[in-house]
């Protein structure tokens, strides 16, 4: 089916991005404000396919970041699957949400994702935080319509070339 | 189209299967978690995920050797002569102590074996340097560009041109993770240089912090010491400065004090690393058996005299 075809490629490059943001340098003081990017990939895809993109596909897109930023295997699998299911869970109302509700949605949610982060870390016992902690999800939320919007309209205009 | 039932059934179902999916991932990411932290079962998987994600490094990493490649190419000659100049200077006085310290060297040698004892073999030293991604900020571990393929063993020590950094916790194939002297899961044996004290440091997630917990209230230890590593435990080769004691409290329960040191190795500026390890422990990890009897008992001359003397 090509339009599947067309939505993989998408996919892929959106989360090949997201890696590459991830793990990109940054100066040291802005590091921990870095965004949850892969956790917002995956949100836009679980609201635009969730027939494809579910929680599975959270789950091992949360493996490869566990080997790509170097925590404890499962973590982000984890933290990933918990932010997929609840996007899931509340999908038909947020897709029809204003973008700053949807934005506050997702600070929810990534505010969420840091206590989730800080009791399994404190679990493995290795965690030492700061105030700055807190900052990332509101980064996060504050990118969100940008990335929304980027991707829809990277997809519409793929989607338009091909017809 | 019946729109409402299509709706609601589906949702309907879909929650039910929804939640058990979600526990059944949690369960196995849970598992996931337990298995990486408490046993070494998915070291090789890790190593294998490693080597695949490495593309994705090099990319990552790609902007900023672009950029520095175009600085370094566009560098101002007088700037360069300048730095050359410096370094030459540097390479003076480092020759002139390293030409006191062979003397010294030397020194050592003829008492060592005027005392018999075992020879310690050399330091192997290996340069690495820093992989510029970010990992989890929270997490102190960096990435090297050394791994497998160069050698480079798990426990291996890293340093910097100022003190010890960490050591190698995962090895790839031409890559390597460390941890950092800073994490809280980290611990190094050091030695208070000024009086041998022997303690044991924390990394308590300050990359500025590393602590000392337990030192009893008589120990001598102050503000302004010099800790070394101790070579105890065989991971670290003995001797490597550490960090300096900027202060010495009493801990919670009031019987032991807590000092607190300041690392003296740069985690952050840091771009050029050496792996140092004992020749002897890349070797054979453990001291020959066979070597500790002659440890036991009377030196071998006061042996000798005492089993001529007894039978007078």
């Amino acid at each position: 089916m090509s339009r599947g075809r067309e939505s993989w490629w998408w996919v892929l490059l959106s989360v090949l991005l997201a890696s590459l943001l991830t793990v990109i340098a940054v100066p040291e003081p802005i590091r921990v404000l870095r965004p949850f990017w892969l956790a917002l990939i995956v949100i836009y895809w679980c609201i635009e396919a969730p027939d494809r993109f579910g929680i599975g596909f959270a789950f091992v897109l949360g493996l490869l970041q566990d080997v790509l930023v170097g925590t404890l295997l499962g973590e982000h699998g984890f933290r990933l699957a918990i932010i997929s299911f609840i996007v899931l869970r509340f999908r038909s109302r947020l897709r029809f949400f204003p973008m700053w509700q949807q934005a506050l949605a997702v600070a929810a949610l990534l505010l969420n994702d840091r206590i989730v982060v800080l009791l399994l870390r404190a679990i493995a016992g290795e965690f030492a935080i700061d105030w700055r902690y807190w900052l990332a999800p509101v980064i996060g939320a504050a990118l969100w319509p940008w990335v929304f919007l980027l991707l829809d309209d990277l997809r519409s205009r793929g989607r338009q070339r091909e017809s | 189209m019946p729109v409402y039932s299509a709706e609601a059934a589906p949702r309907f179902s879909d929650g039910a299967s929804g939640s058990l999916r979600l526990l059944v991932y949690l369960a196995l990411a849970a598992a996931c978690m337990a298995t990486d932290l408490r046993t070494g079962a998915l070291r090789e998987f890790r190593v294998l995920a490693q080597n695949l994600v490495q593309p994705l490094h090099a990319l990552a990493t790609a902007p900023l050797r672009l950029a520095r490649g175009a600085r370094e190419a566009t560098a101002q000659r007088s700037g360069l002569v300048a730095e050359n100049a410096e370094l030459r200077q540097q390479l003076l006085f480092a020759q002139a102590k390293l030409d006191r310290l062979t003397i010294v060297q030397e020194q050592n040698n003829h008492l060592r074996a005027l005392l018999d004892a075992r020879q310690k073999l050399g330091l192997k030293v290996q340069l690495a340097e820093l992989i510029d991604v970010d990992l989890d900020p929270y997490r102190h571990r960096i990435l090297i560009n050394q791994g497998l393929r160069h050698g480079v063993f798990v426990g291996e020590a890293v340093i910097d041109a100022k003190g010890v950094v960490g050591q190698v916790l995962e090895v790839a194939a031409a890559q390597a993770t460390v941890i950092l002297l800073s994490d809280p899961g980290h611990a190094v044996p050091v030695r208070v240089q000024r009086t041998g004290l022997r303690v044991i440091a924390y990394g308590t997630g300050d990359p500025e912090r590393i602590e000392l917990p337990h030192v009893p209230f008589s120990a001598d230890i102050k503000a302004g010491d010099l800790l070394v590593t101790s070579g105890i435990g065989g991971r670290f080769p003995p001797g490597l400065p550490v960090a300096t004691v900027y202060e010495v409290l009493s801990d919670d329960s009031a019987t032991f004090a807590v000092a607190q040191a300041q690392p003296l190795a740069g985690f952050v500026s840091a771009n050029e690393l050496l792996l140092v390890s004992d020749e002897m422990l890349a070797l054979a990890p453990l001291p020959a058996a066979a070597a500790t009897p002659e440890l036991i008992g009377p030196p071998v001359g006061l042996m000798a005299e005492s089993a001529e003397g007894e039978p007078r």
